[in-house]
């Protein structure tokens, strides 16, 4: 195969100007050796009032392993302060499966063999319509990363669909220029989510083989753009056990950091995947994750960033979902499902990204809120902007 | 390990920055020699009758900062530093803008303009200001070199009264954060420096101590052992007993 | 008759730079405006005429 080099923009990919975030955050990653702290380190982080980016390696370290009941509790903390009691929920859409990108982990890659689809306008009404029934105020939607399959526009399209169905609306989409984030902004989404998958670019180069998503530096830079592009929040994540783990989050931690600095209106969010069984998964060799060491990340999240959202992702089971929201957690889905279409067909149309681990319902997720003393919040954002 | 103030390029030594206002010339000398200082303020006026120039007072290697008091707008501001600047200074500028004669609080919003004025016209300015993030930042963005909020109302002595918020400052700005105005005591600028400002500027507390001499050398000791301590990162020990239940308990794998 | 910093004076036919070293002041070491705008240092030696405002500054004790 013929691949392109990972580091070179495509001519139609916007270069920022005034930018060197992206590079910052992999010299900094690069700089990080989480074997160098000390139980000294972590004590002086989880004292720290304003944490800063050494506090926020040593929370990562290996160090800090012994630590993480202290963690959890600094960073039940932290939650409290900052959100008191309200767990956010959301509704993921995937309302397309085709993908042009050839990423050897991901189940709706090109090369793999599973029945495509894209829901048209009345599909994704009829969806959308299915999930505002049970009382859903908030959506993600998401498609797989095809510009030719799902246009700028058709993106659009189904936002301007979902602002008649829902009060708040992301898109986790493939990474834009900084005027179609605009544009899509202006059809009703006001936040993005792009996951870097790793920060470190030569794993990054050898998982992701072709397609748009080859090249880093665009979507290391999708969440700058989408700031300049109007966007009101963006959302990180490394896909952990793709790369060192540990370095990815110190990544992830690293770019929201120096974003929030550069854009301090700019309103910032963590999500933590853990690489699941999927498809062709043993082509590479998972470097795994396990509960303490997601734990861990979550909690130095959300003590280096107290402000920042942090979304609990489906692929964890029930049990670490319940116990992780009001910890550090502050934003959970609810009545998930990763096929197309699978809202209101007997049969999806197209198969799943990932299997899920907690399949519950809004209500049975909003009761097991109510259950630990929190209170559940459907929307806590109005979108005033055309 | 050098530990230098680095103001738009420019290194010094000293982390105190002196006022010369409220004093008798012939002390200035004294106290600027046992304050260790290297910079010191002065205000630009109309000089009627020859009565010794202060410029006569300082030694040649303290750098002049002259301030723009007096300014109640940013135009006046940019009119007096230029004023400063044909009267010999160089392109450092404290500015100082107040239009309230009674608490004379700092325009954060005619002092961001100003910075930008200045900036454009050659200057490197270092405002005084009320520790307002959103000013501070406007201000950083206009081309200033050091942010100066006041600890308490010009003169009063009372110390760090807006310490939360200086904090934030030193936290969000990428800019040196000199503690400006209200530093009444050496313990006290020894708290500002301890956490992380990069200077402090103090006049009236030595200007109206009982020895001007001796209070210059306690400030300049306190400034040194505040900074010394933020160097070493104060330590504190984490020994809070664990909960009965634990909250990880329910972690699988 | 001129005003120099507010006090009205005769000072005759005399350059700014003249009248400043009269008055025992170090031309370095001063700022000068007429009639509201600075007068630069490489044009001291213009006359005061009459009915001129003439401001000279230099530094005092100020924090």
């Amino acid at each position: 195969m013929n691949k392109i080099d990972h580091m070179t923009y495509l001519s139609d990919m916007e270069v920022l100007e005034n930018s060197d975030i992206g590079e910052q955050v992999v010299s900094r990653m690069k700089a990080y050796d989480y074997n160098a702290y000390s139980s000294d380190d972590v004590k002086r982080a989880l004292e720290a009032e304003y944490p800063s980016a050494e506090d926020f390696g040593a929370l990562l370290s290996l160090a800090a392993e012994p630590f993480l009941e202290q963690m959890a509790a600094k960073a039940s903390v932290e939650t409290a302060k900052h959100f008191g009691n309200s767990v956010c929920l959301f509704t993921p859409l995937y309302i397309s499966n085709y993908c042009e990108n050839y990423c050897v982990y991901c189940g709706f890659n090109c090369h793999n063999k599973i029945r495509r689809a894209k829901l048209d306008e009345d599909g994704i009404r009829r969806e959308m319509e299915a999930i505002a029934k049970t009382g859903m105020e908030e959506i993600l939607i998401l498609t797989g990363e095809s510009r030719k399959q799902s246009s700028v526009e058709y993106i659009g399209k189904a936002c301007e669909i979902a602002r008649e169905y829902f009060k708040n609306i992301g898109i986790e989409v493939y990474p834009m220029n900084s005027d179609e984030y605009a544009y899509v902004h202006s059809c009703g989404a006001d936040y993005v989510t792009v996951f870097q998958e790793t920060y470190d670019n030569d794993r990054y180069e050898t998982l992701h083989l072709g397609g748009h998503k080859r090249i880093f530096p665009y979507r290391l830079n999708a969440q700058e753009r989408a700031i300049r592009g109007g966007m009101r929040g963006v959302a990180f994540a490394a896909l952990m056990g793709l790369s060192d783990f540990r370095k990815d989050a110190y990544a992830v931690g690293t770019h929201a950091y120096l974003l929030q600095r550069k854009y301090p209106h700019a309103e910032i969010s963590f999500s933590c995947p853990r690489l699941r069984p999927i498809v062709n998964n043993d082509k590479i060799n998972p470097k795994d994750v396990h509960e303490r060491q997601l734990l861990q990340v979550m909690c130095a999240y959300r003590i280096f960033m107290p402000f920042a959202g942090l979304t609990i992702s489906t692929r964890e089971r029930a049990g670490f979902r319940d116990n992780v929201i009001g910890m550090c957690a502050t934003k959970i889905s609810a009545g998930v499902s990763t096929g197309i279409g699978s809202h209101t067909e007997e049969d999806s149309l197209g198969d799943n990204q990932f299997e899920i681990c907690d399949p519950r319902s809004l209500d049975e997720i909003i009761a097991a809120i109510r259950e630990k003393g929190l209170q559940p919040v459907l929307n806590d954002y109005v979108y005033v902007g055309k | 390990m050098e530990d230098k103030l680095v103001i738009a390029g420019r290194e010094f030594d000293s982390r105190f920055i002196l006022g010369s206002g409220k004093f008798n010339p012939e002390l200035i000398k004294a106290a600027i020699e046992h304050a260790g200082a290297q910079i010191i303020t002065l205000a630009l006026r109309r000089v009627n009758s020859f009565n010794g120039n202060i410029l006569d007072f300082i030694p040649e290697n303290v750098t002049l900062l002259p301030n723009t008091s007096g300014a109640r707008n940013a135009e006046e501001a940019l009119k007096i530093a230029r004023l400063a600047r044909e009267a010999g200074c160089g392109e450092l500028i404290k500015i100082e803008v107040i239009h309230d004669s009674k608490y004379l609080l700092p325009d954060n919003y005619e002092t961001a303009k100003a910075c930008e004025l200045l900036a454009k016209d050659g200057f490197v300015p270092l405002p005084y200001m009320y520790p307002d993030l959103y000013a501070a930042r406007d201000m950083a963005n206009a081309g200033a070199a050091a942010i100066m909020p006041l600890a308490a109302p010009i003169g009063s002595n009372q110390g760090l009264a807006t310490k939360q918020f200086i904090r934030i400052l030193i936290e969000e700005i990428d800019l040196p954060i000199i503690v400006d105005a209200g530093i009444g005591r050496p313990s006290q600028a020894c708290e500002a420096m301890e956490m992380g400002a990069a200077a402090v500027m103090a006049n009236t507390a030595i200007a109206t101590a009982g020895n001007i001499v001796e209070m210059a050398k306690a400030f300049k000791h306190a400034i040194i052992a505040g900074r010394t301590s933020y160097l070493a990162g104060a330590g504190r020990v984490l020994d809070k007993a664990s909960a009965s239940s634990p909250l990880t308990g329910f972690l699988n794998e | 008759m001129v005003k120099i910093n507010g006090e009205r004076l005769d000072v005759g036919e005399m350059s700014v730079l003249d009248f400043l070293k009269k008055d025992g002041k170090n031309p370095q070491r001063v700022a000068v405006m007429i009639n509201g705008e600075i007068l630069p240092k490489d044009s001291y030696d213009r006359v005061i005429n009459d009915g001129d405002e003439v401001d000279i500054l230099g530094f005092v004790g100020g924090g």
